[in-house]
């Protein structure tokens, strides 16, 4: 490596000119539209002299609800791009088959279906629920706001840091071509010399420390700061989810760290865990990166069961039905979801027995779920169902999930999966999991919340249209991919010989391209309702007959949310202070201490973004300035003291008054 | 399930996107009727996975369709009271009882958590039996149905290796080898052992049984049988770099006469595939024509697994026997040079497959393809040539990067032009 040093390489690493794919006419364009779209964005944000606006409020804000927004925004960016991927991917496979070639050779191809599932999983689905519990989580528990309010705010920037690294791939160098876990030997720095896999690391390094402290912020939240008479078994049904959910990735994420930190060490110093030189042993990455990587699916969707048991509850008019049993379903979830990860290599040639046993523990976690699912349903006996936005897509999901929970029982038993392994069975199996159970849940979420965020409901009628592109361009995408695999197509093609399969991937284009219809949908639903926003305005605080804490503020809530710390009595607090008929305290406000903000987080993060790249290109010394800085502004920030704001008592009384006025006469917060 | 196993259905593909979009347009009809269409539409076309030829793969199927219709007893159920339920207490219908506070009944309870018990109770006795019986380490003890295998039959043993996007067939047995074609009497067991020479693929014949790993330095092991005659495809189910997509194989069951036959020609016209050979052979290239070796070296395979067939490897075997041993301890230094199994291809100067930029000057998404990769143009189809003909010439023969310039050849008549987007 340093045979034959030359200024270049001392200044620049393995960055040259060829790094940047200007020759390649599909990410020139790419190029030029994102750039477009960035200068025109920031040229914006300079015009209206938002600058300092963004930067107080939003960036160096450690209010948990802005960071929760902050960190949707993030995912539906990253929705956007890697769905791009998806569609290349998709339109590609339809293309190359027989003797056309498509248009995107093996290693483009490689790398987008590689960064699809990299971006969805950690920069799309992590952030959008970690945004959602985010949010929502501090108001349900009556909480003024999470516990380590810093940590929040530099959670959020590790995450964002991560996805600019992998953002940057696409247009400086290239991205892995290993698939979206990166196995070694392929990943080993024998058979993947160039940048691609160490975009993947350090991507994944940088936001793993993000998800892991705000796993521990959230737990410590629920766990300490529940409002008085909140007992664990009184809290919403979303905080328990969020509570298991982050019980599982503060023990997973330091494997993925570990794990990726001992491939760091294979390619960047030469040592053998997982190369097959020197006796090292692919199968220990695979069994640390699956110990990791099943669990991680229940971080995923017990988020968005939350999510369905509150909509439920609260569209039907009716207490959840089962409290109890849901709570322990999602504990057993939690708890079963680290003993199944040997179900992703069955095929590996471990022995019967071992196979058996993984399978019969994955199968047991769809008792619980199957449970979980019959609460749904008699919570809706007996209701009074109102069909709103966030309502319909409960309706898809049940259908939908149960279909994806079947394919993937069938999956656990390991001599079927010996035939669906790796097949587009599997690729629809997870498709039909993650999109009808996270991806509906999230969007019910974003309809369901949206008006205690900003003030104002969604428009229906583009939720609708939404709704319905998603649902039938999930089947229309999903069916012919089942289809596929039964007929033994396997995964991760760049071309097929057998003609056959054209049609099915014909309707799989359409199905996508329903899809985008509803995503775009979704788009046009936000622009929409912001011009909209006086008709669909929500002055009660409660749009929707609320059933927890979240409701009982006001739309949007102040900073400090609650002026008094609500004292709870009942399971679905705000319905049982409406029912006894709660009246809000008009006098007597007390200034309220709050955290203040700081540009800690962002300069942090930002550092070890910067360390991260200099590590890609190996870039030495920037690599060393740059680790050198993190951990000088580290030091620096814990000499901070001054972190503290106090909300004067007569500012509150201002907000409070607004907010009665608001509640009497109609009167806009902002006016 | 009659109707899913006709393999000589006409493809009908005009009618299939209708049927499918028709699908998910039905979602809100009973489920039951949307099943029937279901299978209806699957019946058209060679579900190869429901309609396998090998008995291996039969009974996988078997287990798949009783899998699925002991789930459905719980399923049909829940998603006929999902729309039952949201149908009946929708806002709009002041009839139906509306009941805020009911939230709980120990009997629906115990009943929401037994039904799914005894489902998986049963699903995990049928998995725990299936799983032994269908180890794929077990070595067959039926041909087909009520047909067990008989006293004294030697099954044919095939020693694959998964090399750089192709597939090695090795038959100790007969002494012959082949290259991305495989042939197999019919109704006779066959005993693979599996490995590869660098990175991780899989062993799958869809219509012969499950896939299995191929891993460098491990051997897996398959166990199975083909009970019709004729060509089905198999191929790598584990992406293992650029030229992935093509690690297709023939897997050709044959009788036992026209098996013989197969390895008297392969004898006849195929070279012979020792140690020089086989490191030739290994270096990464796509799409390999089919070829044959009439004689293989004797203990290639086991070096192959060793990872030791460039000369002066030391075998992972024997490396695990001194380690077992204790270790050898500070005389082991001298074997270090030895235990280099990946990295040879770096020092040796020679490119890792699929290598772009910057490890080598190909850029690292556009059209000049990386060593070991064809040049893709739309004519170039896929023909299978026979034995004996020249090796495909869009074999790399350029130096890395060589052909990078302004305007690369191959962009010329690339489809990139044409679906641009």
């Amino acid at each position: 490596m340093f045979s034959n040093l030359d200024l270049q390489q001392i200044v620049f690493g393995r960055l040259t000119l060829e790094s940047i794919p200007y020759h390649e006419p599909i990410l020139l364009w790419t190029f030029i539209v994102v750039a477009a779209g960035g200068v025109s964005l920031l040229g914006a944000i300079t015009w209206f002299g938002q600058w300092g606006y963004l930067w107080r409020e939003w960036f160096t804000s450690v209010d948990h609800k802005k960071i929760g927004i902050m960190y949707v925004v993030l995912a539906i960016v990253m929705l956007l791009r890697g769905f791009a991927d998806a569609v290349m991917m998709i339109t590609q496979k339809a293309l190359a088959v027989g003797v056309n070639e498509g248009y995107l050779p093996p290693h483009h191809y490689d790398q987008v279906f590689t960064a699809h599932g990299t971006i969805m999983i950690f920069f799309m689905a992590m952030p959008f629920v970690t945004g959602m519990m985010n949010y929502v989580m501090p108001l349900q528990i009556g909480a003024r706001d999470v516990a380590f309010p810093f940590l929040n705010n530099f959670s959020f920037w590790m995450t964002a840091g991560g996805a600019a690294l992998i953002m940057l791939s696409l247009f400086v160098g290239e991205f892995a071509r290993t698939g979206w876990l990166a196995y070694p030997p392929l990943s080993g720095a024998a058979y993947s010399p160039g940048v691609g896999v160490d975009y993947y690391i350090w991507g994944l390094q940088v936001a793993g420390v993000g998800t892991t402290l705000s796993g521990i912020n959230l737990i410590t939240t629920i766990v300490k700061m529940r409002a008085p008479g909140m007992t664990m078994m009184k809290m919403p049904v979303f905080c328990w989810t969020t509570l298991c959910s982050n019980a599982i990735i503060v023990t997973i994420f330091p494997v993925l760290t570990a794990t990726l930190a001992l491939l760091s060490l294979d390619r960047y110093v030469g040592t053998h865990f997982f190369t097959n030189d020197y006796g090292g042993n692919s199968m220990l990455y695979m069994n640390l990166i699956w110990i990791w990587g099943h669990p991680e699916v229940y971080v995923l969707v017990l988020p968005a069961f939350g999510i369905f048991s509150e909509v439920v509850s609260t569209f039907c008019g009716k207490r959840l039905f089962g409290y109890t049993s849901m709570v322990y379903a999602t504990a057993v979830i939690a708890f079963v979801s680290w003993l199944v990860w040997l179900h992703h290599f069955f095929t590996m040639g471990s022995g019967a027995s071992v196979n058996a046993f993984f399978g019969i523990t994955t199968m047991i976690i769809s008792i619980p779920t199957g449970a979980k699912v019959f609460n749904w349903l008699f919570t809706m006996y007996r209701g009074r169902i109102r069909f709103e936005s966030p309502m319909i897509w409960v309706m898809g999901f049940i259908p939908t999930f149960v279909l994806g929970g079947l394919t993937g029982v069938l999956l656990a038993v390991p001599p079927a999966d010996f035939v669906l392994h790796n097949s587009l069975f599997l690729v629809a199996h997870f498709h039909n999991v993650i999109i009808g159970g996270v991806v509906f849940g999230l969007l019910a979420g974003v309809n369901y919340w949206f008006p205690k965020a900003f003030g104002y409901k969604l428009d229906p009628f583009w939720g609708k249209v939404s709704f319905w592109c998603w649902l039938a361009g999930f089947w229309v995408v999903f069916t012919p991919i089942y289809a596929l695999g039964l007929m033994g197509v396997t995964r991760r093609t760049q071309h097929f010989d057998d003609v056959a399969v054209q049609p099915y991937l014909t309707v799989a284009v359409i199905g996508v391209f329903i899809i985008m219809a509803g995503i775009a949908a979704f788009l046009v639903q936000l622009v929409v309702s912001f011009f909209r926003r006086e008709q669909l305005r929500d002055l009660t605080g409660d749009p929707w007959g609320g059933r927890t804490l979240e409701w009982s503020t006001s739309s949007p809530p102040p900073p400090y949310n609650f002026a008094f710390t609500p004292v709870v009595h009942d399971l679905d607090a705000w319905w049982d202070m409406k029912r006894r008929g709660y009246a809000r305290p008009l006098q007597g406000y007390r200034p309220i201490h709050m955290p203040r903000s700081t540009s800690a987080g962002v300069i942090l993060a930002g550092l070890s973004t910067v360390l991260g790249f200099a590590m890609i290109w190996y870039i030495w010394w920037l690599a060393a300035l740059s680790f050198v800085a993190l951990i000088a502004a580290a030091i620096r920030h814990t000499f901070d003291y001054d972190r503290d704001d106090h909300i004067p008592a007569d500012e509150v009384a201002r907000f409070e008054e607004l907010r009665t006025a608001q509640l009497a006469n109609g009167v806009r917060a902002d006016a | 399930m009659t109707a899913l196993a006709n393999p000589s259905a006409p493809p009908a593909a005009a009618g299939r996107p209708r049927g499918v979009l028709a699908r998910a347009v039905r979602r809100h009809l009973w489920r039951g009727a949307a099943l029937v269409a279901c299978a209806a539409l699957l019946a058209g076309c060679n579900l190869t996975v429901l309609n396998p030829s090998g008995d291996v793969a039969v009974q996988q199927r078997n287990l798949i369709i009783a899998s699925t219709a002991l789930m459905l007893l719980v399923i049909v159920p829940v998603i006929a009271l999902t729309f039952l339920f949201a149908w009946r207490y929708r806002e709009s219908n002041t009839e139906a009882t509306y009941d805020p506070d009911w939230h709980h009944s120990t009997q629906l309870e115990v009943v929401i958590w037994t039904v799914p018990l005894l489902i998986i109770i049963a699903l995990g006795a049928m998995t725990w039996i299936s799983t032994h019986t269908l180890d794929p380490y077990r070595p067959l003890a039926r041909l087909a149905p009520n047909k067990p295998v008989p006293e004294g039959t030697k099954p044919l043993t095939v020693e694959v290796v998964a090399l750089d996007w192709k597939w090695l067939f090795i038959y100790p047995d007969q002494g012959v080898a082949s290259l991305n074609e495989m042939a197999a009497p019919a109704n006779v067991p066959i005993a693979f052992k599996i490995t590869s020479s660098s990175v991780w693929n899989t062993f799958f014949v869809p219509a012969l049984a499950g896939m299995i790993y191929a891993m460098p330095g491990m051997q897996t092991k398959l166990h199975a049988v083909m009970n019709e005659e004729g060509t089905f495809r198999g191929r790598s189910a584990h992406y293992s770099g650029t030229g992935f997509s093509r690690m297709e194989f023939d897997f050709r069951s044959l009788s036992q006469q026209d098996f013989d036959a197969w390895v008297e020609k392969a004898k006849a016209t195929g070279s012979a595939l020792d140690r020089a050979a086989y490191l030739q052979l290994e270096k990464p290239s796509e799409a390999e024509p089919v070829r044959y070796f009439g004689s293989v070296e004797k203990g290639l395979y086991d070096a192959v697994l060793g990872l030791c067939v460039e000369p002066g490897r030391m075998c992972v075997a024997e490396m695990h026997h001194i380690d077992r041993s204790g270790g050898g301890g500070k005389d082991s230094e001298a074997n270090r040079d030895r235990l280099d199994y990946d990295n040879r291809r770096l020092e040796s100067g020679e490119e890792p497959p699929g290598a772009t930029a910057p490890a080598s000057g190909r850029p690292a998404r556009g059209p000049v393809q990386p060593e070991g990769m064809q040049p893709r143009d739309q004519e170039r189809g896929r023909d299978v040539k026979e034995p004996g003909t020249t090796p495909d010439p869009g074999r790399p023969g350029t130096p890395p990067g060589a052909d990078q310039g302004t305007a690369p050849p191959q962009l010329q008549n690339r489809p990139t032009d044409r679906h641009q987007h």
